[in-house]
Protein backbone atom coordinates (compact mmCIF):
# COMPACT_ATOMS: atom_id res chain seq x y z
CA UNK A 1 0.00 0.00 0.00
CA UNK A 2 1.29 3.46 -0.82
CA UNK A 3 0.39 6.84 0.67
CA UNK A 4 -2.22 7.73 -1.95
CA UNK A 5 -3.98 4.40 -1.36
CA UNK A 6 -3.95 4.99 2.38
CA UNK A 7 -5.47 8.44 1.83
CA UNK A 8 -8.16 7.00 -0.44
CA UNK A 9 -9.10 4.30 2.04
CA UNK A 10 -9.45 6.77 4.91
CA UNK A 11 -11.37 9.22 2.72
CA UNK A 12 -13.83 6.44 1.81
CA UNK A 13 -14.51 5.79 5.47
CA UNK A 14 -14.93 9.51 6.24
CA UNK A 15 -17.28 10.73 3.53
CA UNK A 16 -17.62 14.14 5.21
CA UNK A 17 -13.94 14.88 4.51
CA UNK A 18 -12.42 15.96 1.24
CA UNK A 19 -9.63 13.75 -0.05
CA UNK A 20 -7.42 16.83 0.13
CA UNK A 21 -8.13 17.11 3.88
CA UNK A 22 -7.23 13.47 4.44
CA UNK A 23 -4.00 14.04 2.54
CA UNK A 24 -3.23 16.98 4.83
CA UNK A 25 -4.04 14.89 7.89
CA UNK A 26 -1.71 12.06 6.86
CA UNK A 27 1.03 14.56 5.99
CA UNK A 28 0.57 16.42 9.29
CA UNK A 29 1.04 13.16 11.21
CA UNK A 30 4.09 12.00 9.26
CA UNK A 31 5.55 15.52 9.24
CA UNK A 32 5.20 15.83 13.01
CA UNK A 33 6.98 12.50 13.53
CA UNK A 34 9.87 13.61 11.29
CA UNK A 35 10.08 17.04 12.97
CA UNK A 36 10.17 15.43 16.40
CA UNK A 37 13.09 13.22 15.37
CA UNK A 38 14.98 16.15 13.89
CA UNK A 39 14.55 18.02 17.20
CA UNK A 40 16.00 15.00 18.95
CA UNK A 41 12.67 13.99 20.47
CA UNK A 42 11.30 10.48 20.69
CA UNK A 43 7.86 9.54 19.36
CA UNK A 44 6.01 6.91 21.32
CA UNK A 45 2.77 5.52 19.94
CA UNK A 46 1.53 2.87 22.37
CA UNK A 47 0.49 -0.33 20.66
CA UNK A 48 2.06 0.75 17.37
CA UNK A 49 5.69 1.44 18.14
CA UNK A 50 8.29 4.07 18.93
CA UNK A 51 10.49 6.22 16.71
CA UNK A 52 13.82 7.59 17.88
CA UNK A 53 17.00 8.94 16.35
CA UNK A 54 20.16 7.04 17.19
CA UNK A 55 23.48 8.84 17.17
CA UNK A 56 26.25 7.27 15.12
CA UNK A 57 29.80 8.41 15.79
CA UNK A 58 32.15 9.66 13.09
CA UNK A 59 34.24 6.83 11.70
CA UNK A 60 36.85 5.99 9.13
CA UNK A 61 35.07 4.28 6.24
CA UNK A 62 36.24 2.81 2.99
CA UNK A 63 35.05 3.23 -0.54
CA UNK A 64 34.23 -0.40 -1.35
CA UNK A 65 35.06 0.11 -5.02
CA UNK A 66 38.47 1.72 -4.70
CA UNK A 67 39.43 0.74 -1.16
CA UNK A 68 40.42 4.32 -0.38
CA UNK A 69 39.75 5.63 3.11
CA UNK A 70 36.98 8.17 3.57
CA UNK A 71 35.91 10.09 6.63
CA UNK A 72 32.30 9.43 7.63
CA UNK A 73 30.90 12.24 9.79
CA UNK A 74 28.83 11.61 12.86
CA UNK A 75 25.15 11.38 12.09
CA UNK A 76 21.73 10.54 13.48
CA UNK A 77 19.80 7.57 12.08
CA UNK A 78 16.01 7.23 12.41
CA UNK A 79 15.06 4.05 14.26
CA UNK A 80 11.73 2.33 14.83
CA UNK A 81 10.83 -0.37 17.31
CA UNK A 82 7.48 -2.10 16.90
CA UNK A 83 5.19 -1.99 19.92
CA UNK A 84 4.16 -5.05 21.87
CA UNK A 85 0.63 -5.10 20.51
CA UNK A 86 1.93 -4.91 16.93
CA UNK A 87 4.41 -7.73 17.55
CA UNK A 88 1.60 -9.88 18.91
CA UNK A 89 -0.85 -9.05 16.14
CA UNK A 90 1.74 -10.06 13.52
CA UNK A 91 1.98 -13.48 15.16
CA UNK A 92 -1.65 -14.48 15.58
CA UNK A 93 -1.94 -12.76 18.92
CA UNK A 94 0.85 -14.78 20.49
CA UNK A 95 3.48 -12.96 22.55
CA UNK A 96 6.81 -14.37 21.32
CA UNK A 97 8.86 -11.82 23.24
CA UNK A 98 11.20 -9.25 21.70
CA UNK B 1 28.79 16.76 18.56
CA UNK B 2 26.26 19.39 17.64
CA UNK B 3 24.88 21.41 20.51
CA UNK B 4 22.88 19.17 22.77
CA UNK B 5 19.13 19.65 22.35
CA UNK B 6 17.22 21.05 25.29
CA UNK B 7 15.78 18.13 27.24
CA UNK B 8 14.47 15.65 24.70
CA UNK B 9 10.76 15.15 25.10
CA UNK B 10 8.48 12.33 24.09
CA UNK B 11 5.90 13.00 21.42
CA UNK B 12 2.66 11.03 21.75
CA UNK B 13 -0.66 10.59 19.98
CA UNK B 14 -1.90 13.77 21.65
CA UNK B 15 0.87 15.81 19.97
CA UNK B 16 0.11 14.25 16.59
CA UNK B 17 -3.57 15.10 17.10
CA UNK B 18 -2.57 18.69 17.94
CA UNK B 19 -0.52 18.88 14.71
CA UNK B 20 -3.57 17.68 12.73
CA UNK B 21 -5.79 20.17 14.58
CA UNK B 22 -3.43 23.06 13.73
CA UNK B 23 -3.14 22.12 10.08
CA UNK B 24 -6.66 20.99 9.16
CA UNK B 25 -9.80 22.74 10.37
CA UNK B 26 -11.20 19.86 12.39
CA UNK B 27 -12.20 19.68 16.03
CA UNK B 28 -9.65 18.38 18.54
CA UNK B 29 -11.77 15.28 19.11
CA UNK B 30 -11.98 14.48 15.44
CA UNK B 31 -8.28 15.17 14.96
CA UNK B 32 -7.51 12.61 17.66
CA UNK B 33 -9.85 10.08 16.05
CA UNK B 34 -8.16 10.52 12.69
CA UNK B 35 -4.69 9.95 14.16
CA UNK B 36 -6.06 6.68 15.53
CA UNK B 37 -7.65 5.77 12.18
CA UNK B 38 -4.41 6.35 10.29
CA UNK B 39 -2.36 4.23 12.71
CA UNK B 40 -5.00 1.50 12.75
CA UNK B 41 -5.15 1.38 8.97
CA UNK B 42 -1.35 1.07 8.66
CA UNK B 43 -1.35 -1.67 11.34
CA UNK B 44 -4.13 -3.64 9.63
CA UNK B 45 -2.36 -3.61 6.27
CA UNK B 46 0.83 -4.90 7.91
CA UNK B 47 -1.00 -7.59 9.88
CA UNK B 48 -2.51 -8.72 6.57
CA UNK B 49 1.04 -9.19 5.31
CA UNK B 50 1.40 -6.21 2.96
CA UNK B 51 4.00 -3.44 3.16
CA UNK B 52 3.17 0.24 3.55
CA UNK B 53 5.25 2.76 1.58
CA UNK B 54 4.82 6.38 2.59
CA UNK B 55 6.73 8.58 0.16
CA UNK B 56 9.15 11.08 1.69
CA UNK B 57 8.64 9.37 5.08
CA UNK B 58 9.65 5.73 4.76
CA UNK B 59 8.38 2.16 4.45
CA UNK B 60 6.96 -0.24 6.99
CA UNK B 61 7.82 -3.78 5.96
CA UNK B 62 6.76 -7.16 7.29
CA UNK B 63 9.49 -9.78 7.34
CA UNK B 64 9.12 -13.49 8.00
CA UNK B 65 11.93 -14.92 10.07
CA UNK B 66 12.67 -18.62 10.12
CA UNK B 67 13.72 -20.47 13.26
CA UNK B 68 17.26 -19.82 14.49
CA UNK B 69 19.34 -20.63 17.51
CA UNK B 70 19.68 -17.90 20.08
CA UNK B 71 21.62 -17.78 23.30
CA UNK B 72 20.72 -16.41 26.68
CA UNK B 73 23.45 -13.80 26.99
CA UNK B 74 23.55 -14.18 30.76
CA UNK B 75 23.75 -17.95 31.07
CA UNK B 76 25.05 -18.90 27.61
CA UNK B 77 22.29 -21.49 27.28
CA UNK B 78 21.21 -22.08 23.67
CA UNK B 79 17.51 -21.71 22.99
CA UNK B 80 15.62 -21.96 19.71
CA UNK B 81 14.01 -18.73 18.52
CA UNK B 82 10.69 -19.67 16.95
CA UNK B 83 9.75 -18.55 13.41
CA UNK B 84 7.90 -15.24 13.49
CA UNK B 85 6.82 -12.19 11.55
CA UNK B 86 8.41 -8.88 12.44
CA UNK B 87 7.75 -5.31 11.36
CA UNK B 88 10.66 -3.11 10.31
CA UNK B 89 10.81 0.54 9.32
CA UNK B 90 13.08 1.75 6.54
CA UNK B 91 13.37 5.53 6.64
CA UNK B 92 13.36 7.39 3.33
CA UNK B 93 16.39 9.41 2.29
CA UNK B 94 14.33 12.53 2.89
CA UNK B 95 13.69 11.58 6.50
CA UNK B 96 17.34 10.61 7.02
CA UNK B 97 18.33 14.00 5.67
CA UNK B 98 15.86 15.92 7.82
CA UNK B 99 16.96 14.11 10.95
CA UNK B 100 20.45 15.38 10.16
CA UNK B 101 19.36 18.95 9.72
CA UNK B 102 18.70 19.16 5.97
CA UNK B 103 16.02 21.75 5.37
CA UNK B 104 15.10 20.48 1.94
CA UNK B 105 16.01 17.11 0.59
CA UNK B 106 14.45 16.21 -2.70
CA UNK B 107 15.99 12.86 -3.43
CA UNK B 108 13.09 10.78 -4.67
CA UNK B 109 12.29 7.39 -3.17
Amino acid sequence: MIKSELVLKIAERNPHLYQRDVENIVNAILGEITSALSRGDRVELRGFGAFSAKQRRARQGRNPRTGSQVKVDEKAVPFFKAGKEMRMRLNNGIDLGE
Amino acid sequence: MAKAPQVAKTVTRADLAEAVYQRVGLSRTESAELVETVLAEISDVLVNGANVKLSSFGSFLVRSKSERIGRNPKTGVEVPITPRRVMVFKPSNIMKGRVNGDVVADEAE
